[in-house]
């Protein structure tokens, strides 16, 4: 026993009872805050908490699919894809430490010619999404760099090379815009409807046919359902999880002609323009283009900042623009067909009466004047189409502007087509403008044009002028509706969705056509006043189609822009005269006269799509 | 609580007055075995694919290290522990001894040095200076009883107990922290004044803005990163799920996944290795995922009776020393038990604190021993003292 001196004190003093209590207060409260704890974790929130651990367990392993062909009507391949080698980055072999980390990332920027801080910001923002799958760092490696990144496999922990499919354009330009671009899902796109099931990373379509139909196109990534320990190496045990294999992609067969748009691009060159040649029966789609053009294998890997600015500056013809469904123009005299067929079905003429056009019209001490001051005489409805005279239409506008609503013509023109999308399968297709005086009085209301409305406005619209805007396909479906009997089509590019073999899955159905009545005899009257312009002496385009052994019936269209502007230039053709099958429309920016640059394009698409000769064009220099 | 521990019967006294190896606390002796068991039956699930061809690996040791442990305690128990207090000096030697040879020949393990190594294992001295603490600051407190009112002695004692746990922070933040409480503690059953209380709480309050805001501002970095990580992990673990954060996120996952009666074999968390360290620090998280809320709550009450026990022994210990001693082992063991189940359940920063006999290692188990052995020396001596005056004591 040691009990010395100062330890004979009693070991229980009141206050020190009253301590331990405190001590044991503490314990209960410590005891039931952990037992509360464990309480809410396991019991109540326990399932959650079992899903999270299975999630953890279980890895997928994403496994790319390709995207489905596109192909033409004959079945020729338009866009493909091809085997790529991406260098990518796999968190279990990386270095942990952060040092050894960066150093590893600086030396792959330095192989990969990347920056360092771009190679670090690549992978980190992927591992962050998609914790345990590889990061790519750069897609579409050459074989050299692959071979030495092997020989030095010790300086390039946790780097990997895997094999990615890329979308490839054989064509490069031709169909630039009509073929479309794919990229990688945007954030916005992850969150819609539309991309449900796409993973991040994944490229979808971004525009073009890739866009339209990009739910047939993109395929079903597959994935490799295993069980993996913290590290992410797989278990050994199999433990018959799941796998999916990847699943390409559908098909799309369009009723596009390669060699048909491949003409049509060479025609235009780089000039900024457009073409559509199109069925007039059923709407199929032979060729639609818009120059100048770009190669969309740029937006196979991920675009450069650099070149995607290009492709949008003015200074390059903005190439990403698809001026076939997207520009709007005034179309010159290509819209006299307009307007001769509201004026035939307005009764404000009949097919054969006889107008004086003495090469001008005075209205208001405003003179309007034929093109190039010519007089034409007394000139009918198929003489005035066959010359082009303005002064035929000027009358018909003015009188359009006084009677009933003063709508006539505007009418009529959204009736064609006009002032509203075709309804085409292709994305950001544009309504374009038909003016009425309510568009131009609002305008003025707003300070955005320098005068009201005026009979004027209706002057200048019956022969295409002034505010009207429209595309080369708007046009090309108001000349189809007048060439097949009255019904007004939508446009079509995809034919039917096929397997990867070809072997087809589901047609496109044609989608239902509006219907005009308008009576056999205007029909005819307007058919053969387009046929005179291209095949009678002094008709437009008469000297171009000289010798083209298709009978065409054609209109010639030269659209004033403003001052210091060069004019539209246009050309439309119906082919072959009486029954056409195809339209063809074709318009330059900066063409001049529409006899001058349009119209022989027009006759190189025509030849094409006949498989004739196109022989010598000579450029015409009617006026217009 | 009983107004006075004492009873007096006839059929009580005749026992008590049987072998001395029976005059250790039997409730507390269960829940020694009891925890022990659960401790190895849980190592063994937990770590049988942790060392490929060797399943039992940890088991083995475990088991080793608390045979040790257990033969340790039994010899304490048998020892009057009020001999130490003639030691104190040559024991607050040997602890400050041991702290300097790890300073000088420590090996680092996760970041901590704390370690001694010798030829065959090693020792974790920072955990043996635990008891060698709780021994001689109980010692100390006792010769200055009777002035324990003055501010001198209060300053003495804190001084002489902060100048370990100072230099054991800097290496292991955890251990330093036991040290911390079971000054407190003693100072508080000692009966300190709570002015005095105040002033170290004050005291407190300004080394830790001195730590975690002053000297990393002025560029010195008190606090080693990883404990700073460790520290804002707890405060926003989401930030970094997959640094300090993720063990933690880990172990709620393990443990909630649990459910109410766990998932036994198919405790993937454990299994595959998902959850660190599950055999050490998160040994708890391994229970709470393997046994579910039936094998924590088990755990847990175990851990409760003991708590209780040592209580219990505080209170009818024969000396004063006895009865500091015993709160500084119950101060030891609840701070112990509950930053780490806490920390494993997500109430607490990971601060490296191991679970008391449950955490695989032999330092650890050996002195939660050693400390056991106490309290059943002084319940021993306390039956002793209290068959010497004819009279037994109630359990």
């Amino acid at each position: 026993m040691y009990l010395d001196g100062d330890d004979r004190r009693p070991s229980l003093t009141p206050q020190v009872a009253l301590r331990v209590a405190v001590i044991g207060a503490i314990a209960l409260v410590a005891f039931a805050a952990v037992f509360f704890r464990l309480w809410y974790l396991q019991v109540l929130s326990g399932d959650k908490y079992r899903a999270e651990a299975n999630d953890n367990r279980v890895r997928e392993i994403r496994v790319q699919a390709p995207r489905g062909k596109i192909v033409d009507r004959e079945g020729r391949v338009l866009v493909d894809n091809r085997v790529g080698l991406a260098v990518r980055v796999s968190p279990k072999d990386l270095p942990e430490d952060e040092a050894a980390r960066r150093e590893v990332y600086e030396r792959l920027a330095k192989v990969l010619k990347m920056r360092p801080d771009a190679v670090e910001r690549t992978v980190e923002r992927q591992l962050k999404a998609l914790p345990y799958s590889p990061a790519t760092v750069k897609e579409d490696v050459s074989q050299q760099i692959i071979y030495y990144l092997f020989e030095n496999q010790r300086d390039f922990p946790g780097v990997t090379v895997e094999q990615v499919f890329l979308r490839q354009y054989p064509h490069r330009a031709v169909g630039g815009q009509l073929f479309g671009t794919v990229g990688e899902i945007t954030k916005e796109q992850k969150g819609d409807d539309r991309y449900r099931g796409v993973d991040l990373g994944d490229r979808v379509g971004q525009s073009g046919i890739e866009y339209q139909y990009d739910s047939f196109l993109r395929g079903r990534n597959g994935a490799t359902r295993v069980e993996v320990d913290a590290l992410g190496n797989q278990s050994n045990e199999d433990d018959g999880l799941a796998t999916r294999r990847p699943q390409q992609g559908r098909q799309i067969k369009l009723s596009v002609d390669l060699d048909v748009q491949r003409v049509g691009q060479l025609a235009l060159g780089n000039a900024p323009g457009a073409f559509v040649a199109m069925n007039v029966r059923n709407g199929e789609v032979l060729a639609l283009g818009s120059t100048p053009s770009f190669d969309p294998n740029q937006f196979a890997k991920v675009i450069r900042p650099k070149d995607y600015e290009r492709l949008n500056s003015e200074a390059a013809g903005k190439p990403l623009f698809n001026r076939a469904v997207q520009g709007g123009y005034p179309t010159g005299s290509t819209f006299k067909l307009v307007t001769a067929t509201a004026a035939l079905m307005g009764g404000l003429i009949t097919p054969d009466e006889v107008v004086y056009d003495g090469g001008l019209l005075k209205v208001g001490g405003v003179e309007f004047r034929n093109a190039r001051d010519a007089v034409h005489g007394a000139v009918d409805l198929r003489k005035a189409l066959s010359v082009s005279s303005d002064v035929y239409f000027y009358r018909l506008g003015q009188e359009a502007n006084g009677i009933g609503n003063g709508l006539l013509i505007q009418d009529w023109a959204r009736k064609l087509g006009f002032g509203s999308p075709t309804g085409i399968d292709l994305p950001g297709e544009a309504a374009g403008i038909v003016p009425t005086p309510k568009y131009r009085n609002d305008l003025f209301k707003q300070e955005l044009t320098d005068r009201p409305w005026t009979v004027g406005d209706n002057i200048n619209l019956s022969v295409g002028q002034g505010d009207l805007a429209a595309d080369p396909l708007q046009l090309a479906v108001a000349y189809a509706t007048i060439a097949n009997g009255g019904r007004v089509l939508r446009p079509r590019l995809g034919n039917r969705i096929e397997d990867a073999s070809g072997r087809p899955l589901q047609e496109l159905a044609a989608p239902s056509a509006r219907r005009l009545k308008i009576p056999v005899e205007y029909r005819t009257a307007i058919m053969e006043g387009l046929r005179s312009a291209a095949s009678d002496p002094g008709g437009t385009s008469t000297p171009i189609f000289q010798g083209f052994k298709i009978p065409i019936a054609g209109k010639t269209g030269t659209a004033e822009k403003g001052i210091g502007r060069s004019d539209q230039s246009w050309y439309a053709a119906l082919a072959p005269y009486p029954d056409p099958k195809y339209v063809v429309v074709t318009t330059f920016e900066a063409g001049g006269f529409g006899a001058e640059t349009a119209a022989p394009a027009t006759r190189k698409i025509l030849a094409e799509l006949f498989g004739v000769k196109p022989g010598p064009t000579q450029a015409g220099t009617a006026p217009d | 609580m009983h107004a006075s521990p004492y009873g007096t019967s006839v059929k009580g006294f005749r026992e008590a007055a049987g072998p001395r190896y029976l005059r250790i606390d039997p409730l507390l002796l269960l829940a020694t075995f009891g925890l022990v068991a659960c401790s190895l039956y849980t190592i063994a699930t937990a770590t049988s694919n942790d060392i490929p061809g060797q399943p039992h690996f940890y088991l083995y040791r475990q088991i080793a290290y608390a045979s040790v442990g257990l033969v340790l305690m039994f010899v304490l128990s048998r020892v009057d522990y009020s001999r130490f207090r003639e030691w104190k000096a040559g024991l607050y030697v040997t602890l400050l001894g041991l702290i300097a040879l790890v300073i000088a020949f420590g090996g680092v393990t996760r970041g901590t040095r704390r370690a001694l190594q010798l030829p065959f294992f090693e020792v974790q001295t920072s955990e043996l200076g635990k008891v060698l603490l709780i021994v001689t600051l109980s010692a100390f407190v006792v010769d200055r009883m009777r002035r324990l009112g003055d501010r001198d002695t209060t300053s003495r004692v804190v001084l002489m107990a902060l100048v370990p746990a100072m230099l054991v922070i800097a290496q292991d933040l955890g251990s330093g922290l036991v040290y911390l409480v079971v000054l407190i503690a003693t100072l508080f059953v000692a009966g300190t004044k709570w002015t005095h209380f105040l002033a170290l709480g004050g005291l407190a309050a300004t080394a830790v803005v001195v730590t975690l805001v002053a000297a990393p501002a002025v560029g010195v970095e008190v606090l080693k990163p990883y404990q700073t990580d460790r520290l804002t992990a707890f405060v926003n673990p989401a930030e970094d799920p997959g640094g300090e954060g993720y063990q933690q996120a880990q172990s709620l996952v393990a443990v909630g996944a649990g459910g109410k009666t766990g998932r036994g074999a198919e405790a993937t968390q454990t299994k595959l290795n998902f959850l660190p360290e599950h055999h050490t620090d998160f040994v708890f998280s391994v229970v709470g995922e393997e046994f579910g809320f039936m094998g924590a709550a088990l755990v847990l009450s175990l851990f409760a009776l003991m708590i209780w026990r040592s209580l219990r022994i505080l209170t009818v210990s024969k000396n004063f020393y006895g009865t500091l001693i015993a709160a500084g082992i119950t101060a030891m063991l609840m701070f112990q038990i509950f930053v780490n189940v806490g920390m494993t359940i997500g109430i607490m920063p990971i601060t490296g604190v191991t679970l008391p006999l449950m955490s695989y290692g032999g330092s650890s188990v050996i002195v939660t021993f050693l400390a056991l052995g106490l309290l059943q020396s002084i319940h021993a001596q306390a039956r002793e003292t209290a068959l010497a005056k004819g009279r037994e004591l109630t359990i």
